[in-house]
């Protein structure tokens, strides 16, 4: 249970990291999240299995091609409704609709439809067996939480991101082209949420309705931690990954989508702002 | 160096004439100023009478959609962006499905009991998430009623996945269609006149700056309730409406369409207007139903106006036809 939970904590970390990310910089929230990750999953499928591709190569250009497609989102629709939050909510929100429901109205459905894990197998962890692939999915998740730790701490452009989430007018004085950023902010957290597809999803099948779940699980771990804190996330997704194993371990698995429900509404109601959300507080919640 | 050029708009003579007292004093301005107000309302209730049978029913749907799309618009004219206008509307359709199915309550009782009472139960429901501003609210709004829809799905209560069917109909087509248009014209002039008197002037100022509104000694909180009370208990009698329109209720009362309808028609027909969203409404209605072989796709293509509209015409078709009706365009 308690490996689980954990395994269950960075599912949730991975799914999330990519929203905060690009709402911690670019102010954008990104509502076709969701169906960015389902569209990675299923273009992974279509170049590992339609066209028969090596898994890396797929993998990558997968990740490559919804990445590009954030980066388009933003530069030919985003940039036009830049401070009008109204409008940028219902065009992610309308763009994420039109990929989902694209994908549902061309059937894409049923067992068929899923990816194979990258190591068959599992192997035991103090007591409960675990495959192979949910290690991976932890070590991947570990790792990729590093890297992006030492990109955004130590590299230009990882400051410039930085910046940009502080003040993007004083982020423009000193040369930063905060549009340039909030389009690599947005291709980057595309990238992100395709690649967790990819680790994710060889657990079960691509499925359209996934693409609604993972956008309400990734809005849940964002609220309660407070967007745009990294750590917040972590927390909040080990919050809620237990709080889910817990539920479906002993009261009921159908259950285990509405306590992310419960668990944000009392944070809510007991402190508006997230658990670790302190930058801009006041800007944003009253 | 080359100049620019530019266009330049004027406000049409009798515009201005007709913007002061006199302009009772010549029946063209009369008429002028008349015209976009009772032309909308004569073409419906023409409508009612005239088309055929089938489109009726479809007519029925549209006016139940525009009270949802003219709430909706009430709403976000308040600064609370609600993304899942479908609890609402569920919310009233359980309420009276519920009263009627296990007590049988005639629809005379129910309706009424499910607009009150389902505006008092939205409002709570969204009452943790009306502390959060801008996006963060639109988020939350999305969230309940999915999970709402899981928790019924889960526990089994009022029917669980099947929902409750039986319930009793309502008197006729033409009572259906007499009702929904009462209620959209109401709906309609209620809020135009609720948001300019003065309690609306506030209800305004929570979207342009809360702070303000805060600063000036008035409760916010309990402001963006009555808010929610008002714009939910629309959309609840609409959920009671379509209840025992359809003799049934289930979990496609949450459905995402009904969610989606109401922003894409505000945004199709101009947000914070009140009359764009109902010509807004009026143009996708049909257009829905004439497209109902499509199944889902249908939601494809409201997105993809959605986005089409929010990029190229962000101000929407009614303000869009407002100003060519009060203005003149020349390039100088």
């Amino acid at each position: 249970m308690l490996v689980y939970g954990f395994i269950n904590s960075i599912i949730l970390a991975l799914i999330a990291l990519g929203f905060s990310m690009t709402f911690g910089i670019s102010r954008v929230a990104n509502f076709a999240h969701g169906s960015l990750y389902v569209l990675g999953g299923l273009l992974t499928w279509f170049f590992l299995i339609k066209a028969g591709l090596p898994y890396v190569i797929s993998v990558i250009a997968a990740v490559m091609i919804v990445g590009v497609l954030g980066a388009a989102m933003y530069r030919f629709l985003l940039v036009r409704l830049r401070g009008l939050e109204l409008a940028e909510v219902i065009s992610t929100f309308a763009l994420g609709l039109i990929i989902l429901e694209l994908m549902r109205s061309m059937g894409i459905m049923g067992f068929q439809y899923r990816l194979p894990p990258f190591v068959p197998g599992s192997v035991s962890i103090m007591g409960t067996y675990v495959g192979i692939q949910r290690l991976i999915i932890v070590g991947a998740g570990l790792f990729l939480m590093g890297i992006i730790y030492l990109f955004v701490h130590h590299t230009r452009l990882g400051l410039a991101f930085r910046g940009v989430a502080q003040d993007d007018h004083t982020a423009l004085t000193v040369g930063i082209n905060p549009d340039r950023i909030s389009m690599l902010s947005l291709m980057v957290g595309s990238m992100l949420v395709s690649l967790s597809a990819v680790l994710i999803l060889p657990l079960g099948t691509i499925s359209v309705d996934d693409g609604y779940d993972i956008l309400l699980k990734s809005l849940a771990v964002c609220i309660i931690g407070g967007l745009e804190s990294t750590f917040g996330v972590l927390a909040a997704a080990f919050i809620l990954g237990y709080a889910e194993v817990l539920t479906s371990m002993y009261i009921s698995s159908s259950l285990s989508m509405v306590v992310p429900l419960l668990c944000m509404l009392v944070i809510l109601l007991i402190k508006p702002s997230g658990l670790f959300g302190k930058h801009k507080e006041l800007e944003e919640r009253i | 160096m080359k100049e620019k050029r530019r266009r330049e708009r004027i406000d049409r003579p009798i515009k201005a004439v007709t913007d002061d007292i006199y302009c009772i004093s010549s029946f063209r301005e009369i008429v002028y100023l008349m015209l976009p107000r009772a032309l909308p309302i004569l073409l419906l209730l023409l409508a009612v009478f005239f088309v055929p049978l089938y489109w009726k029913k479809v007519l029925v749907i549209t006016f139940i959609m525009a009270i949802m799309a003219i709430s909706w618009d009430f709403l976000a004219s308040c600064g609370l962006i609600s993304l899942g206008q479908a609890l609402f509307f569920a919310v009233g359709a359980y309420i009276s499905g519920g009263l009627n199915h296990y007590l049988g309550l005639p629809i005379y009782v129910t309706v009424p009991m499910a607009t009150l009472m389902g505006g008092a139960i939205s409002a709570i429901l969204i009452l943790p998430a009306l502390r959060l501003r801008g996006m963060y609210f639109s988020m939350v709004t999305l969230i309940i009623p999915l999970m709402l829809m899981r928790i019924i799905e889960a526990t089994k209560i009022m029917g669980g996945t099947e929902g409750m069917s039986g319930l009793s109909s309502l008197p006729g087509l033409p009572f259906s269609i007499a009702v929904s248009v009462l209620a959209l014209f109401a709906a309609l002039f209620g809020l135009r006149r609720l948001l300019s008197s003065d309690n609306g002037m506030i209800f305004l100022a929570l979207k342009d700056n809360d702070r303000a509104v805060e600063a000036s000694g008035l409760n916010t909180l309990w402001l963006k309730v009555k808010a929610i009370y008002i714009g939910s208990a629309l959309c609840a009698f609409c959920g009671a409406f379509m209840t025992h329109y359809y003799m049934s209720v289930g979990l496609s009362a949450f459905a995402l369409d009904l969610s989606i309808f109401p922003i894409a028609s505000c945004v199709l027909g101009g947000v914070g207007t009140l009359a764009g969203p109902l010509l807004g409404a009026v143009i996708l209605g049909p257009l829905s139903e004439a497209l109902r072989s499509l199944g889902t796709f249908r939601i494809v293509i409201y997105s993809a106006l959605l986005v089409i509209f929010i990029a190229g015409l962000p101000e929407g078709i009614f303000p869009f036809l407002k100003r060519k009706y009060e203005q003149t365009e020349r390039w100088v």
